[in-house]
């Protein structure tokens, strides 16, 4: 695992955060490389297609997926190939607690469009079933099955305390031992994505490179680009 | 149901069902079976506070349901150390089909929800919103459960809500998976669910003296994925069991043989009833008295796992067990004691737990006099 920032064990600090992601306006950023940056004016579908190729992920189940669900599942293919996470872990300690603001709002939208006008009606269950953001979670926990916490919430912008908070009590009080934490967001006005793992300090090797998890630093990871 | 917790109870003593046969050409082309609320009664309840602004369906069904929730609590709404959690699946889903799919108004988004309810009770505090499937009830009790034990709020008010409109009952009917009479959750006969909507209001507190003569305490809860399938859940029930299990290690009071009676999802579909009773079955629990309250609301997606704890604390209170309506002969793997007849009995300890799409499962313990 490449370069994160080398830092001062404090005896406080009981979790870290050993990788992340961000998605948006058509690039990525993890700490294994380079900004990857695609064409300018590159739609949504056809830049998050090149990501699937570009990272050489084999799962056709990608195909069926709603918007929301592809950036995050590509997200976490990502920090999951980086991590290790899931070679690490029991299927039941790994988490995940993810934040959005808009919900299912895209897929809410085309299930509408399928029973509004009555002379074209075609309601699908493969439509109407990404019409709950949950269900991003859902298919990551299908693709590794990971087994543990579950949660989504919905905010206006990504309130990073309250996710750093939520997930430090996940893993302090042992509900879980690793977190995949973050911000999923999929809607006509834009996307964006930015995943992070976290771990407890006692599943940690001795010289792996993290940084504390704290509100701090994920603010901090966050507002890069 | 009823507007309040006494005349829902009422009507479940009564065994009555909110669950009718509707013909109602702008939320099915076809009839439907499902429990809702009339307009007019949301009216009726609602006309004395209305102020100048418009509240949407939901909105005033959430409104309603704090306000009735405070009436009986001495919780100070406009505390900055009361928070209000909000459970919902869909929200405000019918203003998104009146503009035919084109997001026009900001409470079409939950953040927009929220705004509107925390203007309204003049919290000092961004709602925090759950959207989290058919688990989104239960998960948001636990959320505010770890968040007390965080010490973050002195209150919670936690309301889930959702309404019915043709997004979902066409959306359900497309899955094939609603039933053609009033649902049946465990039986033999089962062949699907029912929709209804509802909304429910649970305030937690950190304050033993506000906390009514049964001090009713939650004493774990926890929560999982299957990892299945999007729209099936587990085959085993290893997912349900996940979230069982670490919900009874939590607590050291928690014991298997204390719990009393479990509260189950129990929608009537033929895949999750059965995926229920295996996860019971690994638990041990398939001895405890179990009911589905499916029969009597329908399934009302994120308020579901609030209405159904809102009867089980009703149930630890007044010591009586509800029958699982609908139900006749058992109809899944696990031998499963499902409640036939409401009666009197002295209990302490339920189980609640709810599934959902997208593989998620939750589970929470009540206790009384903890």
């Amino acid at each position: 695992m490449a370069v994160m920032r080398p830092f001062y064990l404090k005896r406080m600090d009981k979790s870290f955060i050993t990788g992340y992601n961000i998605i948006r306006n058509n690039y990525v950023i993890s700490p294994n490389q380079e900004k990857v940056r695609s064409e300018e004016d590159v739609d949504f579908p056809e830049f998050i297609k090149a990501l699937y190729q570009r990272y050489k992920i084999d799962y056709p189940k990608f195909y069926k997926m709603d918007n929301l669900c592809k950036l995050a599942f590509i997200s976490s293919e990502i920090l999951l190939k980086e991590t290790g996470l899931k070679q690490k872990y029991s299927d039941e300690a790994i988490g995940i607690v993810l934040c959005n603001s808009s919900a299912s709002i895209d897929s809410d939208c085309k299930h509408v469009e399928s029973f509004v006008d009555k002379a074209n009606y075609y309601p699908s269950p493969s439509i109407f079933v990404y019409t709950l953001p949950n269900i991003a979670i859902g298919e990551i926990c299908i693709r590794n099955s990971i087994k543990g916490e579950n949660a989504l919430f919905v905010f206006e912008k990504f309130e990073v305390e309250f996710s750093v908070n939520y997930l430090k009590n996940l893993l302090d009080t042992g509900k879980a031992e690793a977190c995949i934490g973050g911000w999923i967001e999929y809607s006509e006005e834009g996307f964006e994505s930015f995943l992070f793992s976290v771990e407890r300090k006692d599943k940690l090797e001795p010289n792996q490179a993290i940084v504390p998890f704290s509100t701090e630093e994920i603010r901090k990871l966050y507002l890069k680009n | 149901m009823g507007f309040d917790t006494r005349s829902n109870i009422q009507n479940l003593l009564n065994n009555s069902s909110g669950i009718q046969l509707h013909n109602d050409s702008s939320k099915s082309q076809i009839p439907f079976w499902a429990s809702l609320i009339r307009d007019s009664d949301i009216n009726a309840g609602f006309n004395e506070i209305q102020g100048d602004e418009d509240f949407s369906r939901l909105e005033k069904l959430m409104i309603l349901s704090i306000k009735d929730a405070l009436k009986n609590s001495d919780v100070e709404v406009t505390s900055p150390k009361t928070l209000i959690l909000l459970s919902s699946a869909k929200g405000n889903i019918d203003l998104l089909e009146k503009t035919s799919g084109k997001p026009k108004e900001n409470r079409v988004y939950l953040p927009g929800l929220g705004r509107v309810i925390q203007d309204f009770f003049k919290n000092p505090n961004t709602p925090l919103i759950i959207s989290n499937g058919c688990i989104s009830g239960v998960l948001s009790l636990i959320t505010a459960f770890r968040l007390m034990q965080a010490g973050v709020y002195d209150n919670i008010i936690v309301t889930g809500g959702d309404i019915i409109s043709e997004f979902t009952v066409s959306g359900f009917q497309s899955f094939k998976a609603l039933s053609d009479g009033p649902c049946k959750p465990f039986d033999k006969n089962r062949n699907g669910l029912n929709l209804g909507e509802g909304v429910a209001t649970i305030i937690l507190t950190a304050n033993k003296g506000s906390a009514g003569k049964h001090k009713i305490q939650i004493t774990g809860g926890a929560t999982s994925n299957d990892a299945n399938h999007i729209s099936g859940p587990s085959r085993t029930g290893d997912g349900l069991f996940i979230s069982v299990n670490k919900t009874i290690k939590e607590g050291k009071e928690n014991h298997i043989e204390n719990i009393d009676f479990i509260s189950a999802h129990g929608t009537a579909t033929v895949y999750n009833d059965e995926m229920e009773s295996l996860a019971f079955t690994t638990a041990k629990l398939e001895d405890k008295p179990i009911n589905s309250l499916k029969g009597y609301f329908g399934h009302t997606l994120g308020a579901a796992g609030l209405i159904e704890s809102v009867v089980s604390l009703q149930s630890l209170r007044d010591n009586v067990l509800f029958a699982s309506k609908g139900f006749e002969t058992i109809g899944v793997t696990g031998n499963l004691n499902v409640i036939e007849k409401t009666e009197k009995r002295e209990m302490e300890v339920c189980l609640k737990t709810a599934s959902g799409f997208g593989g998620c499962n939750a589970a929470i313990l009540f206790k009384k006099n903890g």
